[in-house]
Order: structure tokens, then C-alpha cells, then sequence
């Protein structure tokens, strides 16, 4: 069997090659980006967003991040397609600019079955890359208004310490109307998020 | 569910460098002090991942000569430097090829500078030329950039790190679980035992995963050279016997 190509840190200029506006770069005529939902798409239109902080407390700010979900209906659509609707895939980024935040416009996932056959909780898969990251870090967000669900997930309940598994769950907010969840990402330290590997 | 009769060979996370390598300065504060948490049984979720042959892309994407001209139209504004052509193959562990993945990458121009506000080292930038380059593989797996040779540059680890000529690689694969980013340095360079990033490998042979190879027989004769950089990503299984 051959072995894996070495990882290797995406490095300071990364959002060059993988988030070009985020560079302040001319962009190519279609880019895989933030908006995973367009305004027609089924389902409940939320905005996700959030920091990455280090092992200081410090923001980072030239993480580049990427998502994967289902549709509203628990359905992953793997064909990437910008004249659909809606894309399971997106990317982000967090920047010197915008408050060093990054953010995703999407739609809220539905429930995707665990091969145990039990459901898991409506999730977000997240893969973060930057600077000082060797390996890409592998987490999971999960939703504050799903606390049944969340009780329930097999995933979740991997995670030993209860109080890990609250570092997934992002807060529900409301800005101007607009449903919006928030989950700051902590590398190392005090209130550490619980990366997967799998 | 279908995609739960496949499965991905492990990741070896020994063979990869760990998250804490502090020769590697910015790793001490950005790396993980839990134990990452193993799914066990991965599920929908990590099995499946995007698939790009709908992305529309333009004719020079993975043209690096042609893709940042300034003035075109002149047949003038080609780039300063070493005129190559990137290429090589996209495999699973078991030598299967990879058909219609990304594999997207990223460097610095021939004088070591990126095209990025926050590089501000004093090799100036080159107007025709940008440092960005997307292609699909095809039906084989193989995959093709031409682009310019980028120059070593210099970065605040220790106090005269300099990087080994490098150009970011990302490949997506089958599934959010192959997904990789990595480096493909330059046979032969002298600067690759000296760097830092590179040390965060504990494996010599690790290393050699990440060295494109000059290929002459691929070079084009009083145009460019070749350089051979195959990726190989996790291996796909069918799991027969799941829970029977």
C-alpha cells in the first residue's frame, strides 16, 4: 500500500490561492465561496459565523476554513454546481480585515443518519487550515436550539467530557431579524474545541 | 445507506507531523492539547465530499503563464522567471487513479514574493504574474499546471529562515476524509533539509512524498522544463461485513 502525501501547513497565503477576495485578489469567473444557499433555496436561512482564537486568546486571523453539510432535508449534494440553489460545499476565511471573522450564509441541515442507524444531530463539518497548522483540524458544529438531538447524537456522545462537547454547539442569535449562530473556534487551551479524527 | 459499505484507510498521524512541532514556531500556540476525538465509524458525513466537474473554469486556470497578463492582447507580459510545467498523477494508497478531483495550488512569484497585502519583503512583485492555478484531473487521474519556478523567501522563525522553493498543492479526492493540502518542493534543493515546516516531519521518506521530480521527458525543448508531483490520498475500501 502507498503511503498518504505528507500534510503540510496551508501557510500566511493560503487565502491567495483558495479564498481570492478574501486576498483582496481579481477573481476568476466562478469561485467556491461563502454562499452555500442562495435566496430560493429550501429551508430555514441562517448565517453562521465565528472566530479563531489561539493558544493566547489571540485571534487568527488568516485561517481559511472549509464546510460541509447537508441541505435542509438531511441530503448531502456533492455536485458543486453555483447555478443550484444550494452547495453542501463552501469555503471561508478569516482576514486582517472584518473583524477577523468568518462567516458562512447557508441553510440550516437536517438530520443525517448515523451508520448505527440513530440519527445525528444537525451538524456543520468544519476543516480548519492556517498558518501553524500542520494537519488540518477537523470539528463539527452543532446547534444551541437542538438540545434534544444534540442529547441524542452518537457523535457527540463519543466526546467523553460533557463539558468538551459544549465547545460544538454554536449560540443562537438574532441580528436585524436574521437567524445567526456563532461558534468561536479555540486551538489550544481553556475551552479547547473538540477536533475529530476520522 | 450506500456510503456506508466504504471506508478510508486510517490516517497515519505519525507519518504526517504532528500538530505540535515547535521548531516550527507558530505551531506552539496553534496546535491542540486534547487528544483528538476518533469517530470510531465514520459516517455519511465523512465519507462523501464535493465533487467539481460542474465548477466552470476559465482556459487558463491552470495556466500560470497566460492566467495574470497584463496586456495580452500585445502577445506581450509573459512572466519573469523559470518557465516549468507541474504535473503528476492523483492516486488512492492502493495506486488507484483519482478521476475529476481539484487540485488547486498557490506560490510565490520567481523572486520569492507573493501577490498578498501581507507579504511586504522587499523582492518586488511581478505584474503578469499572479501565483494561482485550478484544474480537474482527468478520466487517469493525471493533471497539468505550467507555471514559473518560485523563488526561496525569506520568514520570521529563527533568525534567517528561509522557506526551500515551494508551491501549495490542495487536492480534495473522494470525500471530505482524503482531503489535503501539502507542499511540493524541488528535488535537489538545498534549503529542504533547513526548513522548519519541512522538519515537522519525523520521516525521511515522509519527506520524499512532497518532492516534485524533474522530468525531462515531459520538459518541452527551448520552452520549459518538467517537474513530476504525484499525490497519493487515502485508500478507498468497501467494508463487506459491517454489523452482519
Amino acid at each position: 500500500m502507498l503511503r498518504e502525501t505528507a500534510s503540510q501547513t496551508a501557510g500566511p497565503y493560503v487565502h491567495i490561492g483558495l479564498a481570492l477576495a478574501a486576498a483582496g485578489n481579481p477573481t476568476r469567473d466562478e469561485e467556491i465561496w461563502n454562499e452555500m444557499a442562495k435566496p430560493e433555496a429550501e429551508g430555514e436561512h441562517i448565517e453562521v459565523v465565528g472566530t479563531v482564537i489561539d493558544g493566547n486568546g489571540d485571534l487568527v486571523r488568516d485561517a481559511f476554513l472549509e464546510a460541509w453539510q447537508a441541505d435542509a432535508n438531511g441530503a448531502y449534494q456533492p455536485e458543486y454546481d453555483l447555478k443550484k440553489p444550494f452547495n453542501s460545499f463552501g469555503r471561508t476565511a478569516t482576514t486582517f480585515d472584518h473583524g477577523s471573522e468568518w462567516s458562512l450564509k447557508t441553510v440550516k441541515p437536517g438530520q443525517v443518519a448515523h451508520p448505527n442507524g440513530q440519527p445525528m444531530a444537525p451538524h456543520i463539518n468544519l476543516a480548519i487550515f492556517a498558518r501553524g497548522v500542520n494537519v488540518h483540524l477537523q470539528t463539527r458544529l452543532y446547534f444551541e436550539d437542538e438540545a434534544d438531538a444534540n442529547a441524542e447524537c452518537p457523535v457527540l456522545s463519543r466526546i467523553e467530557s460533557p463539558t468538551r462537547r459544549q465547545t460544538l454547539i454554536a449560540k443562537r442569535e438574532e441580528i436585524d431579524g436574521k437567524v445567526c449562530y456563532r461558534l468561536d473556534i479555540k486551538l489550544q487551551g481553556e475551552g479547547e474545541t473538540v477536533f475529530f479524527d476520522f | 445507506m450506500q456510503d456506508h459499505n466504504k471506508r478510508f484507510v486510517e490516517r497515519d498521524r505519525n507519518w504526517h507531523p504532528p500538530a505540535y512541532a515547535p521548531g516550527y514556531k507558530t505551531t506552539v500556540a496553534r496546535s491542540p492539547q486534547q487528544a483528538l476525538v476518533s469517530m470510531q465509524q465514520a459516517s455519511t458525513s465523512e465519507l462523501t465530499g464535493p465533487d467539481f466537474r460542474h465548477l466552470r473554469m476559465g482556459s487558463h486556470d491552470n495556466d500560470l503563464l497566460l492566467n495574470f497578463r497584463q496586456d495580452p492582447a500585445q502577445g506581450q507580459g509573459l512572466p519573469v522567471g523559470e518557465r516549468i510545467i507541474m504535473f503528476g498523477r492523483v492516486v488512492d494508497q492502493f495506486g488507484k487513479p483519482v478521476p475529476h478531483t481539484l487540485v488547486e495550488m498557490w506560490q510565490a512569484n520567481a523572486g520569492g514574493r507573493y501577490r498578498h497585502k501581507n507579504d511586504r519583503y522587499l523582492a518586488p512583485l511581478d505584474p503578469n504574474f499572479g501565483g494561482v492555478g485550478r484544474t480537474l484531473t482527468d478520466e487517469q487521474g493525471w493533471y497539468h499546471f505550467r507555471t514559473i519556478k518560485p523563488g526561496p523567501y525569506p520568514w520570521p522563525n529563527d533568525p534567517n529562515s528561509w522557506r526551500p522553493s515551494h508551491i501549495h498543492v490542495s487536492v480534495m479526492g473522494p470525500s471530505i476524509s482524503t482531503r489535503l493540502i501539502t507542499q511540493m518542493y524541488f528535488e535537489g534543493d538545498p534549503l529542504i533539509p533547513l526548513c522548519p515546516i519541512v522538519h515537522t516531519l519525523k520521516d525521511a521518506d515522509a519527506v520524499e512524498t512532497m518532492i516534485g521530480r524533474l522530468d525531462m521527458a515531459r520538459s518541452k525543448p527551448m520552452d520549459c522544463l518538467a517537474y513530476r508531483f504525484d499525490l497519493v490520498v487515502r485508500g478507498e475500501l468497501q467494508t463487506y461485513f459491517e454489523n452482519q
